[in-house]
This record gives C-alpha cells, sequence and structure tokens, in this order.
C-alpha cells in the first residue's frame, strides 16, 4: 500500500468515523447539559430574539476595540472567506463531498481558488506572526491555539503545493496533503476548531442568557 | 539465433541506404527525447552492434503486452526482430512449438550466457509452488529464474510483470508477484502499461541496443525518458481542468466539448505514462482524447484503487457504514455525559439545599 493509498482509504475512513463521533459527543454534550436557572425575575423573556441578534452582533467588534481588535477581525474575515472557496468551490474537493453526502455544486476555476489559497495562507501566517508578537495575546495562547492553526494552514500549503506540482512527486504530495487534512478532521470535535460547529449555539446560548439579564449584547 | 555480423553489414546485406539507417536514427533518439547531436552516436553503436540474443517469456499474461508489440511502428516489431535483435524465444511469434521451441531456449541461454536479454510479460504465480501456470512443465517460477540468472539485463513489459497486474488483484488466488519481487542483483527495467505502449517497448529495446545499457529509470524502475511525466500534465483537456470545465457523463455537452474527463474517474493526475505525448497507433490517439478517463493502467495496483469512473478525489473506502455507527456511538457518549453532569449538578444542588 502506498502512501496515497493509504491517506485515500483507511487513513479517510478512520478520520471521518473520529470526526462525526467526536463532534456528535462533543455537540450533545454541550446542547444537553441543564441550563442556568434563574435566581431572579428575568428582565425579559425575549431570548429568541436576543440569542439571533448576538450571533450577527458578535461579527464585528464594538467600537471601543476597534483599534486592537480590527487587524485580527480583517485577517479573521481573509482567512475564513478564502478557506470556504478553497475549501468547498475547488472542484476535486466538491466531488469529494459529493462521494461522501451525496450534492454537489459548481466550482470556480482553479486558478481563482488558488489566489484565495494565498489570501487564505497570508491571512493565517499574519495572524500566527501576530499571535506571537502580541504579549498578551502570547501569554493566553495554548497549544490548542498552535494546533488549530497549523492543521489548518498546513493542508492549505500541501494543496497548492500538490496543484503547483512542486514539492516532490505529485502522488507524495497529494498523500501528504490528504494526511494534512485528515489530521485536521481528527482535532477538528476536539480543539478549538470545533468553534465551526459550536460557534452560533455558543453565540445564541450567551445572547439569550444576556437578554434575561438585560443586557444588549 | 545470434550471429557475428554487426548491425551495419546485415543493413548492407539488406539493401537498407545509408539514408535510410540515419533516418532510423534520428527517428529513435527523437522518441528516447535525445538532443539530435546523439544521432551520428546511435548511428556508430548501431552500426557496431551485434545483434543480441533476446529471450521472451510469457508467463501470467492476456497475450496483449505482444499483441501492443506488434504494432509498433518506430522500430517496426519486424524491424527489430530482423535488423536489430535475435528474438529467440517468443511463445506467440516464434515458429517453433514443443520441445523444438524449449530447446530454441536452452541454445540460446547456452551461446550467449550473460549476455542476452530477458523480455518478461505477465506476473509470476507463487502459491502452491507456482503450479498454477506452467510451461513444458516447468513452473513459472523456475523458468524465469533459470532464463534470469544468465541475463545481461530484464526488461519487464507490462503492468503484470513489472507489478503483477491483474492477476495480484485482489483477492489474488495464485499468488502472483513481479519479476522485480523475485529477482535481484540484475539490472531490471520496468515498462508498465496495460499494455505498454508499443513505441515505448522497442523505445526502451532500442536504448539497450543503442548504449549496451538501460536508460535512467525512476523510482518504480521505469525509464524516465517515457514515464516522466503524468498523463494529466501532457493532457490536450488540462486547460478545461483548469478552467473548471468537466464533462459530467459520456454523453453531454461538456462530453461532445471535449472538456476534462476528471469528474468521471480520469487518473491522469497520478498516472505516469507517456501516452499523452508518444499516443498509439503510429500517434493517432490515446484513451482521452478518444473520450475516456485515464485507468491508470501504468501504476501500481491499479486494479485496487477504487472505481475506474469514480473521481480521484473519492476515498477508496466505503466509509458510510462505519459513519453510521460512529454517530450513534459519538451522540451515546454525548448523551451520557451531558446526563452524568445533569446528574453531578442535581447532586450539588441537593448539598446546598441541605
Amino acid at each position: 500500500m502506498t502512501l496515497l493509498d493509504f491517506a485515500r482509504g483507511p487513513a479517510l475512513q478512520w478520520s471521518l468515523i473520529i470526526l462525526v463521533a467526536g463532534t456528535l459527543w462533543r455537540l450533545l454534550g454541550a446542547l444537553l447539559i441543564r441550563r442556568e436557572t434563574d435566581l431572579s425575575q428575568p428582565r425579559s423573556d425575549a431570548t429568541v430574539s436576543g440569542g439571533v441578534r448576538t450571533v450577527f452582533s458578535r461579527f464585528v467588534p464594538r467600537k471601543e476595540f476597534h483599534d486592537n481588535a480590527m487587524l485580527a477581525v480583517v485577517l479573521g474575515f481573509v482567512m475564513h472567506i478564502g478557506l470556504a472557496i478553497v475549501v468547498f468551490l475547488f472542484t476535486p474537493h466538491i466531488l469529494f463531498f459529493d462521494s461522501v453526502f451525496g450534492v454537489s455544486w459548481p466550482g470556480l476555476p482553479s486558478n481563482l481558488v488558488m489566489a484565495a489559497g494565498v489570501l487564505t495562507v497570508a491571512s493565517l501566517v499574519a495572524l500566527l506572526v501576530r499571535r506571537w508578537n502580541t504579549p498578551l495575546l502570547k501569554m493566553i495562547s495554548s497549544a490548542d491555539d498552535y494546533i488549530s492553526l497549523l492543521v489548518t494552514l498546513i493542508p492549505v500549503v500541501t494543496g497548492m503545493m500538490a496543484y503547483a506540482h512542486v514539492g516532490g512527486p505529485y502522488q507524495t504530495v497529494l498523500a501528504i496533503h490528504i494526511l494534512s487534512v485528515e489530521a485536521m478532521l481528527i482535532w477538528f470535535p476536539f480543539g478549538k476548531l470545533f468553534h465551526a460547529v459550536a460557534w452560533i449555539p455558543s453565540r445564541a446560548q450567551l445572547g439569550a442568557t444576556l437578554q434575561r439579564r438585560g443586557v444588549k449584547a | 539465433m545470434s550471429d557475428e555480423k554487426t548491425l551495419a553489414e546485415r543493413l548492407r546485406e539488406r539493401g537498407i541506404s545509408r539514408r535510410g539507417f540515419m533516418k532510423f536514427c534520428a527517428a529513435t533518439a527523437s522518441m528516447m527525447a535525445l538532443p539530435p547531436m546523439m544521432i551520428p552516436k546511435i548511428a556508430a553503436a548501431l552500426e557496431q552492434a551485434k545483434r543480441p540474443s533476446v529471450i521472451w517469456l510469457s508467463f501470467q499474461e492476456c497475450t496483449g503486452c505482444t499483441e501492443s508489440l506488434t504494432r509498433s511502428h518506430a522500430p517496426t516489431i519486424e524491424g527489430l526482430i530482423f535488423d536489430h535483435i535475435s528474438l529467440d524465444y517468443h511463445h506467440t511469434l516464434q515458429a517453433a512449438a514443443g520441445d523444438a521451441a524449449e530447446h530454441a531456449r536452452e541454445a540460446a541461454m547456452k551461446d550467449n550466457w550473460g549476455k542476452y536479454l530477458l523480455v518478461v510479460d505477465g506476473s509470476i504465480p507463487l502459491k502452491d509452488d507456482g503450479v498454477y501456470s506452467t510451461i513444458a512443465g516447468i513452473t513459472n517460477l523456475a523458468m524465469l529464474r533459470e532464463v534470469a540468472e544468465g541475463a545481461a539485463a530484464i526488461v519487464s513489459v507490462g503492468t503484470c510483470a513489472a507489478f503483477g497486474g491483474l492477476p495480484k488483484a485482489d483477492p489474488n488466488p495464485t499468488g502472483a508477484a513481479a519479476v522485480s519481487e523475485i529477482i535481484s542483483g540484475k539490472p531490471i527495467v520496468n515498462v508498465p502499461g496495460c499494455p505498454p505502449i508499443p513505441t515505448v517497448i522497442t523505445g526502451v529495446l532500442a536504448h539497450f541496443l543503442t548504449f549496451g545499457k538501460l536508460p535512467e529509470l525512476d523510482n518504480l524502475n521505469r525509464p524516465k525518458v517515457f514515464y516522466g511525466e503524468s498523463i494529466h500534465d501532457r493532457c490536450y483537456r488540462r486547460a478545461f481542468y483548469e478552467r473548471g470545465q468537466f464533462a459530467e457523463s459520456f454523453d453531454d455537452e461538456g462530453a461532445r466539448e471535449g472538456w476534462c474527463l476528471f469528474k468521471l474517474g480520469c487518473k491522469g493526475p497520478v498516472t505516469y505514462n507517456a501516452c499523452a505525448t508518444t499516443r498509439w497507433n503510429e500517434g493517432t490517439s490515446f484513451p482521452i482524447a478518444s473520450g475516456h478517463g485515464c485507468i491508470g493502467c501504468s501504476e501500481p495496483g491499479f486494479w485496487d484503487k477504487g472505481g475506474f469512473y469514480d473521481a480521484l478525489s473519492k476515498g477508496t473506502h466505503d466509509s458510510a457504514e462505519g459513519i453510521a455507527l460512529a454517530a450513534g456511538v459519538g451522540a451515546a457518549i454525548g448523551v451520557a455525559a451531558a446526563m452524568g453532569a445533569r446528574v453531578r449538578q442535581a447532586r450539588a444542588d441537593n448539598k446546598e439545599d441541605a
């Protein structure tokens, strides 16, 4: 069995199994725990509108934090949009989703996807450098932050290398690319990458709680 | 049978002009991607070359490789046999049969011990002492070992001889193996393909004749000159891949427009061969040009690498059952964890109340 056979076969199978099991474990484990009970009369019962508002209001930082946070917010947007284009609009990726979920959609020309990949890598590296160079951020960073960032960065870099046929024989680079994606899938439920699933319920829960306390957030 | 006359002498006897000979040398250099300055060297080498003896052993195979070889056009198989090599043993092409054929092989081995070229097509069964394929009562395994011992070099023609091919496909009932898994200590060149391109087979033989050694090989012992680039890299449909234009079925508008066949299972990106450049039938066409994706036949284990019509981006293992089971297990653990937390919270509340 070659490295590519391993990556396309058992490694893919097991990484998907771990991804699904881990995601449902963490998601249900969080959603089904008991909610906090009110210790006083709630100031508002409009928890749904409060929750929905917070889901969207957190996309942009409050004015007070613009100076400190705007760079990270812009880089974050570029990285997320670029990553979404690379992951969901590159035709070979769409065919992979089609094979797993049975649904497909039109892709973008490869050169546009490559451009999005370059922006994604540049913003991820900038975010990594910022994390190192900001003393407070560095202090509160854990291994999870670095691992989550690297398992996102490496698949994009190796994918672009495979596409451009650099860094070794195509099959080897493609195998490394697929294995790096599988490492990301395995890490996904257990690290901070889980925010890709948890961001809506966690923001909504926070918004609902704050709404009951009479705080507009 | 090999003789002492040089190729130049034999060509003069056959009335081949100097011009015709140089034309052949130029074609050979071009085919092997050698610079024009090598043409005189090829001519000089070939003029002095004695006809080497070639023993061709066919084991677990379908004769497709020989069929391919006989359709070679530059040089032609006739040209190879009559002008350049002495094909002393080949089941399909030789006139002799039975004992006479085996005697021809033994005589060729004896007369050219240590100098003859051994060409093998087909895999070799190892299971049960190799009883699944025999020739004149001799197992393929025994014959290969015997003939390989006196060979100057071995050319494994076709994916079966090079990598095991179809006979080795899961569950491999005969224990089929490639030549390189059995023979060591001899130079072995793999010329895989199902079948290999005829020009590639004769090109490798011409290189051996010209330079007296095997061409530069890649990590799978394939000649780099023919297997150095992927089908995808040299495919004339590559531009459609870049633009995201794919045929969705074999009879849709994309197929008629000649768009990329990646979605229909083309294995071109992971297949190294000269099909896209050398092509078949005197440079007429190759599978992709005929509207069918590459099936990756020159790569090891290509029969067991997923469906021919499944896109390369699809996994090779069916994960549906495993994922369904994982979903159940994950959900159960999640619910259990949440319930456990609720019980602990309730206990904590009771303690506070108490």
